[in-house]
């Protein structure tokens, strides 16, 4: 069993740049910081390395950090341009019982990320989830579809902060 | 003349009463023969985490109740461990008592509508019967105690909604006394039922390796033999001061992993859910189980990932905190979601009819799927 800095300086050994921080400050759970680009060579790392063995994926989960500037566009509707989107990546090793929070950010007008789909199968419908809500496209995922959302909803992504309920849905009027 | 020997795609759902919801299932066949099996899911897609976004802590509690609506028990306790982890607040012995058997309750009433309907789609219709008589126990213990039967509020933020009745630790010993020999005639009735071990014997047989690379968690990587067990694995609440065993699958008819050793870990669940009860009930202390809500919930900004194991698995609540009276992002891992997965994994090669088997033994609940 090995505490977050531990790996953290296993990896900074094997990765130098691609690890980009361990951040301490937030008070439940220490978060590394990763190169979007790397996460899938960082996450393989991670799971055969014989004394990390993170083989499981407990959760992936897409988030808006609405970090950006608030603009209006030219129809004068609230929009955040620039900032982040990040997906976040809890793992967990069921031999050694350990757990870290892997972080990547990327940028909110051209959200890529690595898919992890070849080092966690987990990751399939979590990363078609985030793509779904958030529009952050997995490079190299094999089926990259809406899950939640009706295949040929065109309104945009429901979980970023500044998205705003379509009126019609295929010329019905959406109640709510 | 030669057979037609092209693949034909058909569609199983979203309207078919073995699907325990409304989920789609495409499947491509050769004749009776599954090549391929595509989930489509969405069609009860409530927008939770948009609505939580919306909402102050307290308020997203009833929202929980209606993700996996068989077990909204535990849905409550996930959510509101997480809140507590976030606001760093003690919690009332008491009240950690009363969660405890509530969760176990609703395991074992939960835990009883899977066997019931995993029998029921392949045929054994009678035991379905007797196993909803002894849910309707539970839930009139649920009702006695906070009003409702299926969707409660009923644990909040540091506390519980209500006190329990006078007459529910009694009434709880009662319904042990009754149940345990239901188990026993449920074993002779449907277990250990030729036909039953026919149908799901050697079916859908699921390798551990291919489990934990899925993240499959709950009876169905137990029933591939890892005694992984949130209760045990990363204890919550109170759950390292009882004595209780982690049921694994064995292979005891068939293969380790196959449908029947998932449905056997969890008749073997209620009995260690009863355990923890007898273990829990006669220790309540006495207390306030109002006194540690806090009048103003806002969390210090931080995240937290905190999971607690519901009856179908791991359920984990991922909660971003801005500091303000709303959370800034929560995302549910569902075990249900993780879990139905597998099915392309599990159905390859198999019939038709197998398909049923194979859903019923992962027990799917679709409200906390399609969230």
């Amino acid at each position: 069993m090995k505490k977050t800095e531990e790996i953290f300086e296993l990896l900074k050994t094997e990765f130098c740049e691609v690890i980009l921080g361990l951040d301490k400050e937030t008070p439940t759970e220490p978060i590394i910081s990763v190169d979007s680009m790397q996460v899938h060579n960082v996450g393989a790392f991670l799971r055969d390395n014989d004394e990390l063995n993170f083989d499981s994926l407990m959760v992936l989960s897409g988030v808006d950090d609405a970090n950006g500037i608030k603009v209006k566009d030219e129809d004068g509707i609230d929009m955040i341009s620039g900032g982040t989107l990040s997906v976040y990546y809890h793992l967990h090793s069921t031999s050694w019982k350990h757990k870290i929070t892997l972080k990547i950010s990327t940028p909110r007008q051209n959200p890529k990320v690595e898919s992890v789909y070849n080092v966690w199968r987990t990751s399939d419908w979590h990363e078609r989830e985030a793509f779904d809500m958030f529009g952050i496209i997995f490079l190299n995922h094999p089926d990259l579809r809406r899950i939640l959302m009706p295949y040929d909803w065109e309104a945009g992504y429901p979980l970023r902060k500044d998205y705003k309920n379509p009126e019609f849905y295929k010329g019905m009027k959406v109640p709510y | 003349m030669a057979l037609k020997t092209e693949t034909m795609v058909l569609n199983m759902g979203p309207q078919h009463p073995s699907t325990h919801g409304v989920l789609r299932l495409e499947l491509e066949i050769e004749g009776e023969l599954i090549l391929s099996v595509k989930p489509h899911i969405g069609y009860l897609h409530r927008c939770f985490e948009k609505h939580a976004e919306a909402m102050t802590y307290p308020q997203v509690i009833p929202y929980t109740d209606r993700l996996d609506y068989l077990a909204a028990m535990g849905n409550n306790f996930g959510y509101v461990i997480a809140v507590e982890k976030l606001l760093g607040i003690q919690i009332p012995e008491r009240v950690e008592y009363i969660r405890v058997i509530m969760a176990e309750l609703q395991r074992i009433a939960s835990h009883l509508v899977a066997i019931a309907t995993n029998g029921a789609d392949i045929g054994a219709l009678t035991p379905f019967l007797y196993l909803f008589r002894d849910r309707e126990y539970i839930l009139s213990l649920f009702e006695m105690t906070c009003g409702a039967r299926m969707l409660y509020n009923y644990m909040w933020i540091g506390g519980l909604s209500h006190d329990i009745h006078p007459d529910f630790v009694r009434k709880t010993k009662e319904f042990i006394n009754h149940f345990r020999p239901t188990i026993v005639e449920l074993n002779n009735l449907l277990t250990f039922n030729k036909i039953f071990i026919e149908r799901t014997a050697n079916v859908g047989i699921l390798p551990l390796d291919t489990a934990i690379n899925f993240g499959a968690s709950g009876p169905v990587l137990r029933g591939s033999g890892l005694a992984f067990d949130v209760r045990r694995e990363d204890p919550y609440s109170i759950y390292n001061r009882f004595d209780f065993e982690i049921p694994t699958g064995k292979g005891l008819v068939g293969t380790v992993g196959d449908c029947w050793d998932r449905y056997y870990v969890r008749v073997l669940e209620m009995e260690q859910s009863l355990r923890i009860i007898e273990q829990a009930i006669d220790n309540i202390p006495e207390g306030d189980v109002h006194s540690a809500i806090p009048k103003r919930i806002k969390p210090p900004k931080g995240t937290i990932y905190s999971r607690v194991e519901n009856p179908r698995g791991e359920l984990g609540y991922f909660i971003i905190s801005d500091g303000n009276l709303n959370p800034f992002r929560v995302k549910v891992r569902a075990p249900s979601f993780v879990n139905l997965e597998l099915m392309g994994e599990l159905c390859k090669g198999h019939l038709v009819a197998d398909v049923i088997a194979i859903l019923g033994s992962l027990d799917i609940v679709l409200g906390e799927i399609d969230r």
